[in-house]
């Protein structure tokens, strides 16, 4: 027989198979979901969710695609968290430190609770990455926010207002464009295509018949 | 986390690791590739197609379920729709909010278009973000756009139309630059050049990527940049049929509310179908590494307003779907895995293949090692083979795990996996339709002032999409659409919306035979997990 747990969905209590995350109980108990839930594989953040489990006073987060059940766990989901987007030219703004300054200032804020990194589904160091933007440090706040799946569990926690995934994506965005130098081979090659240079290659190719194609394809240069 | 057995099996596969690493793997002849797919790819399975009995393709086969789908009953058949009170006016509707569709949106509001994108989910709910492993372009010095149209075609089969593969690759650079000049943070050496590095099928190192979040990374960027420009997003909201005016040319479409079910009509001089796969069909009873909404309803939209499929009979299975633990069964185990070292081992601790032959044949090969060669590992879904992880680390030094593939770390170590240390078992999974929506260069399908972009259209990738050629589909096709739409939008003078198409479509089906009350589009699937003794596969 398989093993079952008892849960509470939306207060509501279910039996289901022990071994079913906590998006697949809700599907075994009848819920046919529409919001919160998305990739169901732990990268869209669609199904932030948050639950309890006996004997213990924390009040815990997670993907719901991305956790297990247990037994007497209380689940609710998050189905939607209003993030603060700020709009910005991508094209005019740079990299310096007045730009979180005018868009984010509630970063400033920050009372240094360290709730935001408790509540992280993705275990980032969340606090840690915001005080990097709060120092201009962009390049650095990128590299550690850079596993977010922007499900906003760490904003509804945090008492000084920070979206914390908008800043980190405009950090990261800061540093793909303006600190991380340009790639000089894919601008060159890009200059290249726009001046023709392949079209002739390109178009012999095409033009040759498939037996010819297979045998090239078959006989191709593979680098090591 | 790991059974008795698998632990046994495990033993042989770390004491043949040492002699593995550096040992160099024959790939397979042209012939040897033929016979294994014929015998082993899910797509030769003759009883799992069936030809289409009405519609542009008929006659010719297409899975079961998809046939299934084609030929099922309008959403709107048995409605009223008052066509002459649009809930939206606009010049350019985009359906889909993928990374195809953000793109084509840019472009088109960018031209100046009045343009508005509805998503059945939420804007970056889709494939596109779940893309782990890179995006394919020629931008080094010992690669060109020749070199990757010809490691496409002969992995395509040479059945790509010509003229999209040539427009894939000879944009590839400049794709990879705009996304980049957008803000996309790629994986780069301390000069700014790209890390690249092969997927399966390549001659040339082209695969870009950044981390294993190389399509989260880019659907984040782009979903931004929509709202930045404060282009029109309608979530929650699924298209479940197109408007067509009297001289057949696209007109809108009809729109659900998921949530409520309240009907919408959108009307607009372009639209552009950008509504992905169809991996949540489940063919063939596999499991998907495919997002929720993952449905093919762009395909069943436009057949039904006349546009020709192309290769809609062929699938493209990822050779490495998780097949343990159950919670994560069918999820998606990046290419990148292979790319970086890791071989595919069987039960016996012997590395059975090249790890990076084209996916189709990859995928043949492990089924044939479970089925045929019974040299599987027993999971509780089925059978499994070892991708051997920990070589990574004996490759590239360690901490390349954390580095280079930090979501795989962070999914199995979820459920006390930690890859650096132990192989994973692996099973080829639903991934991608190769075929869709035919289209010429300039994106337009069949049906005038109809564009489909991305994992919709069919024939870029002929009948095998290599890894790092999706995500750079999306962007290429989509921004062509949406420059297409935005250069044509101001000499469209649209006719009088209608949906005749459907009530033609309707009569069709009943002078067939076809009976079937089923609706499509199907917009989600159903999941039950057993309860009720059966389910497709999650």
């Amino acid at each position: 027989m398989e093993e079952m747990a008892n849960v509470h969905i939306m207060g509501k209590r279910y039996r289901v198979p022990a071994i079913l995350t906590i998006m697949g109980a809700m599907e075994y108990a009848g819920y046919h979901l529409v919001r919160g839930c998305g990739c169901r594989n732990g990268f869209c953040g669609a199904c932030a969710t948050i639950y309890r489990i006996p004997n213990d006073r924390e009040l815990k987060v997670c993907l719901a695609c991305q956790t297990t059940v247990a037994d007497g766990m209380y689940i609710a989901t998050l189905p939607f968290f209003p993030l603060l987007k700020e709009l910005y030219d991508i094209e005019s703004i740079r990299p310096a430190q007045r730009i979180m300054m005018q868009l984010y200032p509630e970063i400033y804020s920050c009372i240094g609770c360290n709730a935001c990194t408790k509540g992280c589904t993705q275990d980032l160091n969340v606090m840690q990455y915001i005080a990097h933007a709060q120092r201009g440090e962009y390049d650095i706040c990128a590299e550690r926010s850079f596993d977010c799946v922007m499900c906003g569990v760490c904003s509804s926690r945090c008492p000084a207002g920070i979206s914390h995934p908008q800043v980190a994506l405009l950090a990261r965005r800061l540093t793909g464009k303006y600190l991380v130098p340009k790639a000089e081979h894919l601008e060159r090659r890009v200059r290249e295509i726009e001046n023709g240079d392949f079209d002739r290659l390109l178009a012999g190719l095409m033009a040759k018949p498939r037996e010819e194609l297979e045998a090239l394809y078959n006989q191709r240069e593979i680098e090591a | 986390m790991y059974t008795g057995e698998m632990l046994s099996s495990i033993a042989k596969v770390e004491a043949s690791r040492k002699g593995r690493v550096g040992a160099a793997l024959r790939r397979m002849t042209a012939d040897e590739k033929r016979d294994i797919l014929g015998r082993f790819h899910p797509d030769y399975r003759e009883d799992r197609f069936e030809p289409l009995a009405i519609g542009p393709n008929r006659g010719e086969k297409v899975p079961l379920e998809l046939a299934a789908l084609l030929q099922a009953k309008s959403r709107v058949a048995d409605s009223r729709i008052d066509l002459d009170a649009p809930a939206h006016e606009v010049d350019v509707l985009v359906v889909g909010g993928g990374g195809s569709g953000a793109s084509a949106a840019l472009e088109a509001h960018a031209a100046g278009a009045e343009t508005m994108i509805v998503t059945k989910l939420r804007l970056g709910d889709a494939n596109t973000m779940m893309a782990e492993g890179g995006i394919q372009a020629a931008d080094k010095a010992n690669d060109s756009p020749a070199i990757h149209y010809l490691d496409a075609l002969g992995g395509g089969h040479y059945a790509n139309v010509p003229k999209l593969l040539e427009k894939l690759v000879t944009n590839g650079p400049a794709a990879v630059q705009w996304l980049n000049r957008l803000g996309v943070m790629f994986d780069k050496d301390a000069n700014g050049d790209m890390i690249t590095t092969h997927g399966g099928g390549t001659s040339r190192m082209r695969m870009h990527a950044a981390k294993d979040y190389s399509g989260a990374e880019i659907m984040r960027v782009l979903r931004d940049e929509v709202y930045n420009r404060k282009i029109r997003v309608v979530d929650f909201t699924a298209a479940i049929e197109l408007l067509l005016d009297e001289s057949g040319r696209a007109r809108g479409a009809v729109l659900m509310n998921m949530e409520t079910d309240e009907i919408l009509v959108a009307r607009a001089k372009i639209v552009i179908l950008a509504t992905g796969g169809a991996g949540r069909i489940h063919y063939q009873n596999f499991p998907t590494s495919n997002h929720y909404g993952a449905t093919a309803d762009g395909l069943v939209l436009a057949y039904r307003a006349g546009a020709r499929l192309l290769y809609a009979d062929t699938l493209q299975y990822h050779p490495t779907g998780a097949a343990f633990p159950n919670q994560i069964f069918g999820a998606l185990v990046t290419e990148k895995v292979r790319s970086l070292g890791a071989l595919l081992v069987n039960r016996d601790g012997v590395a059975f293949m090249h790890p990076l032959e084209t996916r189709d044949v990859t995928a043949a090969a492990i089924i044939r090692e479970c089925r045929e060669r019974r040299l599987g590992v027993e999971t509780p879904e089925g059978f499994g083979v070892w991708l051997d992880t920990p070589m990574i680390e004996i490759v590239h030094g360690e901490g390349a795990i954390e580095k280079r593939i930090p979501a795989m770390l962070r999914m199995y170590s979820k459920y006390g996996i930690d890859i650096r240390l132990k192989p994973i078992l692996i099973y080829p999974t639903l991934h991608y339709q190769n075929g869709g929506i035919r289209i010429g260069a300039d994106g337009q399908s069949d049906v005038e002032n109809l564009f489909v972009a991305g994992e919709a259209a069919g024939g870029i990738h002929g009948r095998n999409r290599l890894m790092g050629n999706s995500l750079l589909d999306v962007i290429v096709f989509g921004r062509n659409a949406g420059q297409q739409a935005g250069r044509r939008f101001k000499s469209v003078r649209p006719g009088r919306p209608g949906l005749e198409h459907v009530v033609r479509y309707e009569a069709e089906r009943k002078k067939a035979g076809i009976d079937t009350e089923k609706l499509s589009p199907l917009l989600l699937p159903t999941y039950t997990h057993r309860r009720d003794g059966h389910n497709a596969a999650s």
